[in-house]
């Protein structure tokens, strides 16, 4: 008994660690065959449309709302102690240090990745990928390449997007709304926000999530079992995969970047 | 010089974790014939045209196809050997996302640079070669199941191949459908000269349009020759399979223990 449950605890361990190393192979080989897409940029440009474009809409609302939210928040805790004319420094260190990489990731993962896993397991169930193997077409180059690099490049705009509309949220409430001094509210945003320290350390977390979620999800469709439920286990996974990457690596990085402070 | 034999299978054997899918299997395709590979569901065809197209490697035994040993090859190697084959799957495996004509443009954009209005007249001349020239405007899912086995079979010869494989070209078409598929099969064989590997279960369409045919079960060839032979052959194996026997050589129940000590023995 105990020792069919090492065996057993044993065996899934292995399981994930070989699955890993395939993912980390297969991340490898796609990077190589993506310098092919130079000559073909036309691809790249209809994955960015169909993985950035496509999620826009979703990013652009929920930014205004937690923008919106974060002006409520942060006013309703900074009046205490007067100081309200901070708030947007606080509504944009929030966005842009934070809730926008992260809250940008999550989303992603739920509507880009989920799609991308569905439609290369589809491709595989009904033999396309094996039909452009047949053709001495590299589906990697052809079809997870685009989508590789377009997550990757969509991702820190996206979440540019999402922090941007949720200052504009912030000013909404806080400004509009709840009387916050319009001049203060810019102002101590320009003043304190730092370019390196903030911003450019909060490209590179949405970068780094960018490249965690669209390889989670080219890699999970691409490994699906080429069957409905094959299908519908892989897309599950992206996202669940995907959502605890993206918090777990924003600790590490936060901690990296934001620890000495 | 060209080599009589297109492909030639040197006792192959391959193995999937660790169950054995084909066992010390050899075979000949000699160019510009049409060869039947027959056998029932699960007997290692679409296997062995994996094998002959180097998607997987023989565990022991030779793959040759036009003089080249195919397990060997690098992947330019192989992907230069697949421009001069072609396959037609059993679903058709279109892409979904374009339209008829751009599925049979795919391969020649891929591997060509043709100036448009040529690769136009290319695509056309192909369309009309499986009479679906006015479908070129429909998408996949517009299709139906013998309609987008023609617009694939003409995606596989749009490269010009010197083989087709087809894959159980003739499962889940209506009577039409097949005619239509039979004909093509054997045309595209007779007039173009591609040499045709035709696996199928259907014994009385794949043996109307073959020169020679193979039957495999287990793994292994259990009979062959003409058509006529093989539906002429008093070996068991082959006639279980010929006649559509239910219990034979191949076993009606999937292997178990006893019956009767299975039941007794409760939950």
């Amino acid at each position: 008994m105990m020792f069919g449950f090492f065996a057993d605890l044993g065996r899934a361990v292995l399981d994930r660690v070989n699955r890993l190393g395939r993912a980390s192979i297969f991340f490898v080989q796609v990077l190589a065959a993506s310098w092919q897409l130079i000559p073909r940029f036309q691809l790249l440009l209809q994955q960015i449309y169909a993985v950035g474009v496509l999620t826009l809409l979703i990013i652009l609302v929920a930014g205004l709302f937690v923008g919106m939210v974060l002006g409520f928040q942060g006013y309703t805790t900074l009046v205490r102690f007067g100081a309200e004319d901070s708030l947007g420094l606080l509504v944009a260190l929030s966005l842009v240090r934070e809730l926008g990489p992260v809250v940008t990731a999550l989303l992603f993962a739920g509507r880009a990745g989920s799609a991308l896993t569905a439609e290369i397991g589809l491709m595989k169930a009904t033999e396309q990928l094996a039909g452009m193997e047949m053709m001495a077409v590299n589906p990697l180059m052809r079809v997870i390449a685009p989508r590789l690099i377009a997550g990757m490049i969509a991702m820190p705009i996206l979440a540019a997007l999402f922090s941007a509309i949720g200052v504009l949220g912030g000013h909404l409430v806080g400004v509009e709304l709840l009387g916050v001094d319009s001049g203060s509210y810019w102002s101590q945003m320009r003043e304190n926000v730092d370019i390196y320290d903030d911003i450019f350390n909060g490209v590179i977390k949405s970068l780094v999530f960018g490249v965690a979620c669209a390889w989670i999800a080219v890699f999970e469709g691409y490994d699906a079992v080429p069957t409905s439920e094959g299908v519908s286990r892989a897309t599950n996974r992206t996202v669940v995969y995907s959502s605890l990457s993206v918090l777990g690596l924003d600790f590490v990085l936060t901690s990296l970047m934001f620890g000495e402070a | 010089m060209q080599m009589e034999n297109l492909i030639e299978i040197q006792n192959v054997s391959f193995s999937y974790a660790d169950r054995s899918i084909i066992s010390d299997l050899s075979l000949v395709i000699p160019r510009g014939k049409a060869v039947a590979i027959m056998g029932g569901s699960g007997c290692g065809k679409t296997t062995l045209l994996n094998l002959i197209g180097g998607r997987i490697s023989p565990s022991k035994g030779d793959v040759v196809v036009d003089g080249l040993s195919v397990p060997t090859l690098n992947t330019k190697e192989l992907f230069d050997l697949r421009k001069r084959m072609g396959m037609l799957f059993q679903t058709g495996a279109l892409l979904t996302d374009l339209s008829v004509f751009e599925n049979v443009a795919f391969p020649i954009r891929e591997h060509t640079r043709l100036p448009e209005n040529i690769l136009r007249k290319v695509v056309l001349m192909k369309l009309e070669t499986v009479g679906l020239r006015g479908a070129r405007e429909l998408m996949p899912s517009e299709l139906s199941g013998g309609m987008a086995r023609r617009v694939a079979l003409a995606r596989a010869i749009a490269l010009e191949p010197m083989m087709i494989m087809y894959d159980e070209p003739f499962t889940g078409l209506d009577p039409i459908s097949k005619g239509v598929i039979a004909k093509l099969i054997r045309e595209l064989n007779e007039i173009l000269g591609i040499t045709s590997i035709i696996v199928s279960h259907d014994v009385v369409d794949a043996c109307a349009i073959s020169d020679y045919a193979y039957l495999m079960g287990d793994g292994r060839i259990i009979g062959q020759g003409t058509p006529d032979d093989v539906q002429r052959s008093g070996s068991e194996h082959v006639r279980q399979f010929m006649d559509g026997l239910p219990d034979g050589p191949v076993p009606y129940q999937y292997p178990a223990g006893e019956y009767l000590d299975d039941l007794a023995r409760g939950s």
